[in-house]
């Protein structure tokens, strides 16, 4: 379980988390919701251990990663793996490679089982073996979402972070994420972690939605309460009214 | 396949660097590689701007080089030469700087002697002649003092 | 003018912070090459990057480096008499200055530039903390072994530029205007000096850490997507020109 506590972050003096109060449920997947600026992948990389608070904690099992330094914070980050928006494979490496980093850097496994388990993910992922000798600038958006989310499931997480997942990608494709998402939580039940605007989309996977507006979380509950929430900045964000207050 | 070819090309530019720095240090740096020869020392009261690495002849012919320079006790220079295994140096050699043309380089000239008595590898040359300052024999010129 | 002051000092102090900053990415980058794992083919591939792909430009500058310093000091010389000083006046020339400012110069806009825009774009589309995230230190994985290949493959350029340059002298100064081949090398032979070579050793060994070290830091630091990769691009290849040629005055004035 994932306990965020009074968060709180600025960048140059300007605030972007406020104090931040949140619980991801063991096994479970949590979708922040919010504005595009909102400072959702901020949140994100504290949980991850990119960035360092303010103030606040944030606790994995108990354990505040916010403090934890060298071989223990690699430890930890051992248990989880994430889904960067643009995919982040490295450019340098081949979709074979890009899918082996993680087992080559975290594991001792022999080369024959790590292309194994490639093969296996690959498989999962509906991509074909032939897709492993391209680049990632030969792969579509698509494409590169689900090698990354091949590298993020070798890893075995116990948690897993999903960087806006869906963005700039096509219906079909959004709805194959998605199924590709549901179907690995299904098969490994690891707790996870979803920053998404892509909504009523994102309903779909979600078992809790949490809502951020202005560096704080407004509105908490599973997606049919989120839905019917009485806040009226909730229901205009979901129902994507016209922001005069923006325009 | 790939993998082969990275290590080629490297293995290739590395050894292709090394050479040329070796060429650059042992034949242009003078860098005895295998210390070959013995030493001697000399005093001079100048040698204005003669460089360690420099050459030692005898008639005219390259025998050895400047090893190092120090200041000795007696603010005088004092030079270490390396020079060739089977050079005999007799003890009333005159070890001279001089210059080659007006403008070029500074070298150690070694009038070899005839006594009977020879100097031991890391013995001293007694005799010696400083640099001639040219500024110095024009400075005088001109202020009527030659 | 109070303004202006105010402006003055800000521009400073930003100034003092970006070197004291830089001096710590120097020294944690280079003291992570002392721990495990030490990833020899990722240090083989930069020395690919950052030398072997130098070299080709490297090689042209040199020669005609080489060429140019014959042709300006043969009819100069000649005025004295002194064709004979040929050789030394062209290997004293490479060896101390030419070599190894040309060489860091040519380096930084070949490979820094490179160097820099592949971190920046690791950094804007996130491949860094995606290493991060995978429990690799980036600074190990990325920045590291680029350092300690510019440690090494610098040196080897400047050597590769000096030779390549004195023969490029040979061919105008011997084959052209008939300098005897003799003269040209004892007389190169004669008046370069074991502190010569150490000194260019030195200044390249400086200039290639200066010109990775720059292109590394940028990069890291890249901000605001891809017009921020290109103006970190921009500044490494300005910024190292500038600190390879205050460098140069600095050691010349120490090994002269």
């Amino acid at each position: 379980m994932i306990q965020i506590i009074d968060l709180v972050k600025s960048f140059n003096g300007q605030v972007v988390l406020d104090g931040i109060n949140l619980e991801m449920p063991q096994g479970k997947i949590t979708v922040v919701i919010g504005k595009s600026g909102v400072g959702k992948s901020v949140l994100l990389k504290h949980i991850v251990g990119l960035l360092k608070p303010n103030s606040g904690k944030v606790l994995i099992d108990g354990v505040d990663i916010t403090f934890l330094t060298g071989r223990k914070l690699q430890e930890m980050k051992k248990r989880f793996a994430v889904l960067f928006q643009g995919g982040a494979l490295f450019d340098s490496l081949n979709v074979f490679e890009n899918i082996a980093f993680p087992l080559r850097e975290k594991t001792r496994l022999s080369e024959a089982e790590i292309k194994r388990r490639i093969l296996e993910r690959l498989e999962q992922m509906n991509l074909s073996p032939e897709v492993g000798y391209k680049f990632p600038d030969q792969l579509s958006g698509g494409m590169k979402k689900r090698v990354a989310l091949a590298r993020a499931m070798i890893q075995e997480p116990e948690i897993m972070f999903f960087d806006e997942p869906v963005t700039g990608l096509d219906p079909p494709m959004t709805n194959t994420v998605f199924h590709l998402i549901t179907k690995t939580h299904q098969e490994s039940g690891y707790t996870a972690l979803v920053v998404s605007h892509d909504i009523p989309d994102v309903f779909q996977v979600a078992d809790y939605v949490a809502m951020l507006h202005q560096g704080r979380i407004i509105a908490y509950g599973t997606p049919e309460e989120i839905q019917h929430h009485a806040d009226p900045i909730v229901q205009s964000f979901i129902h994507g009214e016209v922001d005069f207050l923006e325009a | 396949m790939k993998k082969g070819n990275l290590e080629l090309v490297v293995g290739v530019f590395v050894l292709t660097g090394l050479a040329c720095l070796a060429y650059l240090a042992i034949h242009l740096g003078k860098l005895e590689v295998f210390g070959s020869g013995y030493h001697v020392t000399a005093e001079f009261d100048n040698i204005s701007g003669l460089k360690s690495g420099a050459a030692v002849e005898v008639a005219g012919v390259e025998v050895g080089r400047v090893e190092s320079i120090q200041i000795s006790s007696g603010d005088r220079a004092r030079l270490v030469l390396r020079l060739e295994p089977g050079l005999k140096i007799h003890d009333d050699a005159i070890a001279s700087i001089r210059t080659k043309g007006i403008i070029g380089d500074k070298f150690v000239k070694l009038s070899p002697g005839n006594s009977d008595k020879l100097i031991p590898p890391g013995g001293k040359i007694r005799d010696t002649e400083s640099a001639v300052e040219w500024e110095e024999l024009i400075s005088k010129y001109i202020h009527g003092k030659v | 003018m109070d303004n202006l002051l105010r402006l003055w000092g800000r521009w400073v102090l930003s100034l003092v912070q970006d070197a004291g900053r830089m001096i710590l990415f120097l020294f944690e980058g280079l003291g992570l090459a002392f721990v495990p794992p030490f990833r020899g083919r990722r240090f083989l591939q930069e020395i690919q990057l950052i030398g072997v792909k130098s070299c080709l430009i490297v090689l042209l500058t040199a020669a005609f480096t080489g060429m140019v310093l014959a042709l300006q000091g043969y009819y100069t010389l000649r005025k004295y008499g002194s064709e004979g000083a040929l050789g030394s006046a062209v290997a004293l020339s490479l060896i101390r200055e030419m070599g190894p400012v040309l060489t860091a110069l040519m380096v930084s806009a070949r490979a820094g530039s490179a160097v820099t825009a592949e971190i920046g774009i690791m950094r804007i589309t996130e491949q860094l903390d995606a290493l991060d995230t995978m429990a690799v230190n980036p600074m190990q994985y990325v920045v590291m072994p680029k350092l300690i290949a510019g440690l090494v493959a610098v040196p080897l350029l400047t050597a590769i530029f000096d030779v390549t340059g004195i023969l490029g002298g040979y061919l105008i100064g011997v084959v052209l205007l008939g300098v005897s081949s003799g003269t040209y090398f004892s007389g190169m032979v004669q008046s370069v000096v074991p502190l010569d070579i150490n000194g260019g050793i030195v200044k390249s060994l400086v200039f290639g850490l200066t010109i990775i070290l720059v292109a590394c830091y940028k990069g890291y630091y890249t901000e605001h997507g891809a017009e921020g990769v290109s103006r970190a691009t921009n500044q490494t290849v300005v910024l190292s020109a500038i600190l390879v040629l205050a460098w140069d005055y600095v050691l010349t004035s120490f090994f002269m």
